[in-house]
């Protein structure tokens, strides 16, 4: 995974509550074995007609914006588990989600590929969205070290929460598989004498 | 110190704890399917890491099969790449699958719970969010990402912050023609779709004492549906009852000696939630619901709210429907029984009961897909599927369906259908479909009468569809 420590770039708006997997990416498109490819598939339904032509009106095909934040409404990646939501994000070149709320499988599933979901008040969200609507040329600054995000050249910072050990292993580009191996032993030690089921 | 249900059974399956940091939670079974495993067994292969515990993973085929023909190749060559690629990557690690054509085949959470392969006190895992089912054991039972699927292929745990707990209770006594669907329905409607994020639920009183296991499992099914990573419901004499005697469960003084901890299985009075909401049964009636979300429910009779508001004003847009607006009597052309929420015999049960005698509308085509080969084998044993025939309705083969638009069982865009299933998202059933989410009891009320039906009102909505 690659290090993620701080992050700078335009934004792209969504405000839209309650976005849930299924939109992130349709059933549909789950049927691959690997990780790639995902991102042409982004958010289908709502960036294509029927046709197969763009959605005008959608915000990935609006050419004022552009960047590699999202800024989304209330209870983002809701629904389905599918990790290919998250990889469907990151492989559209995304880095962080923006929003008032997540969702707790998708905030996991986010973190274990490096894109970065921040959680904002919702006036702080209402801020973000009518800066970056009023100005798409605004940029927005996270700081995972310090845990704070703000729009660059403002002075007002706000501050969101990370899971502290989630917030190294994206600062080091670690992951939890080598961790867990590294825990056998204690791992069968448990399950020979603690494990209350058999 | 007085523990919650929630708290004994995380508590006892800690490996350890990481300083300001998540703790190691040991995995009791793993459930997995073919959709979400692929790129995990991958992760695996390319670090050369072995399936720690295969003995511990259950495999099966659901999401993309068909239900048509299934002993022919699926037609689909991504479908059935993927189903090939679980047999393959099972055999691989020697893990048990069953696959297309095998008699346990099923829904995973169908298919788990009626082998016994769930009991309670257990911690279970799986690929798919609606692994908040196995919680009506009494079990701590929760969907996870792909990554988290490989996560426990490498250790059988995973890395984990404990989650806030929640009670809901509803006591009292239910009005007819409600059912625990209504009762899940009603609950999220009230609280919300993000009401449960970062929690854990337990679902206490009454109405849950006295509900069936199949019922249970409809509740606890849809606990996602409001953000909580799961439900769970205390085991009593009704989950052990379940239990007992199922191909994979306990056996002799093993089963009682199991009881005997299972007993030990429940909150302590005055134990401390995070949250609490008590409900009154009397006050749900047969749901449907009418948005883009499982959270916009209304009473089968009542109206769409008036809400101001972006978010909800797309929703409704899409469903076609105004605000203040009744879908008592709505023309509905689909449908769908069936899902990980409704394919239980129970459900088959209720709706047979209803239909026998009765005629499916001319303008609706209605599905009735039973959960998992076992419960298809009950349908005929009953003599459900000659009521189902006679009706016209059409008895698939089990899998997941119409739920989900990954095979072939899709809703036209622009349609409406009544789903039992769980999510009424954007296109969930197919492109530009139209969910409606209701109890088995409302979907064959309403393909009886063509038209959106509460199954007790009769008269009422024949006068409606006039």
């Amino acid at each position: 995974m690659e290090k993620f420590i701080t992050h700078t770039s335009k934004a792209i708006p969504l405000p839209i509550e309650n976005i849930d997997t299924d939109q992130i990416i349709p059933a549909r498109f789950l049927k691959a074995t690997n990780k790639a490819g995902f991102g042409e598939n982004l958010f289908r339904d709502w960036r294509y007609n029927k046709d197969g032509s763009p959605n005008a009106s959608f915000t990935l095909n609006d050419s004022r914006y552009s960047g590699t934040i999202l800024i989304a409404g209330d209870n983002f990646g809701c629904g389905s588990s599918r990790e290919h939501a998250a990889w469907a994000l990151a492989d559209y070149g995304l880095k962080v989600i923006v929003s008032s709320y997540f969702a707790d499988i998708f905030k996991g599933n986010a973190l274990n590929n490096g894109l970065l979901p921040v959680q904002v008040s919702p006036e702080y969200l209402k801020e973000l969205f009518a800066a970056v609507e009023n100005d798409p040329e605004t940029e927005i600054l996270v700081n995972l070290e310090e845990q704070y995000i703000t729009l660059k050249n403002s002075d007002k910072k706000e501050a969101f929460e990370i899971d502290a050990y989630k917030k190294l292993c994206l600062l080091n580009g670690y992951d939890d598989i080598d961790f867990l191996i590294s825990k056998k032993d204690k791992i069968k030690d448990f399950e020979k004498e603690l494990k209350p089921q058999t | 110190m007085k523990k919650t249900l929630f708290d004994k059974v995380w508590d006892s399956h800690v490996v350890d704890s990481i300083e300001n940091g998540p703790q190691i939670l040991y995995i009791d079974k793993h459930l997995i399917h073919e959709v979400t495993s692929p790129q995990a067994f991958a992760e695996l292969e390319q670090r050369d890491i072995p399936v720690f515990r295969p003995d511990q993973i259950v495999a099966t085929a659901d999401h993309n099969v068909p239900t048509l023909n299934q002993h022919l190749p699926i037609k689909d060559a991504l479908s059935r790449n993927q189903v090939e690629q679980l047999t393959q990557n099972c055999e691989k690690h020697g893990i048990t699958l069953y696959g297309l054509g095998h008699k346990y085949q099923g829904i995973v959470h169908v298919m788990a719970p009626e082998l016994g392969i769930t009991q309670p006190g257990m911690t279970m895992v799986c690929g798919d969010s609606h692994t908040s089912t196995h919680g009506a054991f009494g079990t701590i039972a929760f969907g996870i990402g792909t990554s988290q699927v490989a996560q426990v292929f490498a250790s059988q745990c995973l890395l984990l912050s404990k989650p806030k707990k929640m009670r809901i209770n509803v006591n009292g006594k239910l009005k007819k023609g409600v059912l625990p669907k209504d009762v899940i329905l009603y609950i999220i409607a009230k609280l919300g779709t993000n009401s449960g994020t970062g929690y854990f639920a337990e679902y206490a009183g009454d109405v849950f004492e006295n509900m069936s296991m199949e019922g249970r499992m409809t509740v606890c099914n849809m606990s996602i549906e409001m953000g909580a990573r799961g439900g769970m419901i205390a085991p009593d004499e009704t989950t052990f009852e379940y239990v007992k005697g199922k191909e994979f469960a306990p056996e002799g003084e093993e089963f009682d000696k199991k009881v005997a901890y299972w007993k030990t299985l429940k909150t302590d009075e005055g134990a401390v939630f995070d949250k609490e909401y008590t409900f009154d049964a009397e006050d749900i009636a047969p749901m449907v619901t009418y948005g883009t979300n499982p959270g916009m429910g209304i009473k089968i009779d009542g109206h769409i709210p008036e809400l101001n508001d972006v978010s909800f004003e797309k929703s409704l847009q899409y469903m076609g429907f105004e605000k203040g607006e009744t879908l008592l009597g709505k023309p509905i052309n689909y449908v769908f029984i069936g899902s990980c929420t409704n394919s239980r015999i129970e459900d088959f049960r209720i709706a047979a009961d209803y239909i026998k005698g009765k005629q499916k509308a001319a303008n609706v085509n209605a599905l009735i897909v039973p959960g998992s080969q076992q419960v298809a084998k009950q349908i005929e044993d009953e003599g459900l599927k000659e009521v189902f025939e006679e009706a016209g309705f059409v008895l698939r083969q089990p899998g997941c369906s119409a739920c989900l638009a990954m095979n072939d069982d899709k809703i036209p865009a622009g349609e409406y259908c009544v789903s039992t299933s769980n999510r009424n998202f954007e296109g969930r059933q197919g492109q530009g479909a139209r969910t409606i989410l209701a109890s088995p009891l409302i979907a064959v009320a309403t393909a009886v009468k063509g038209v959106i039906a509460a199954p007790y009102e009769e008269e009422k909505v024949a006068a409606l569809a006039d």
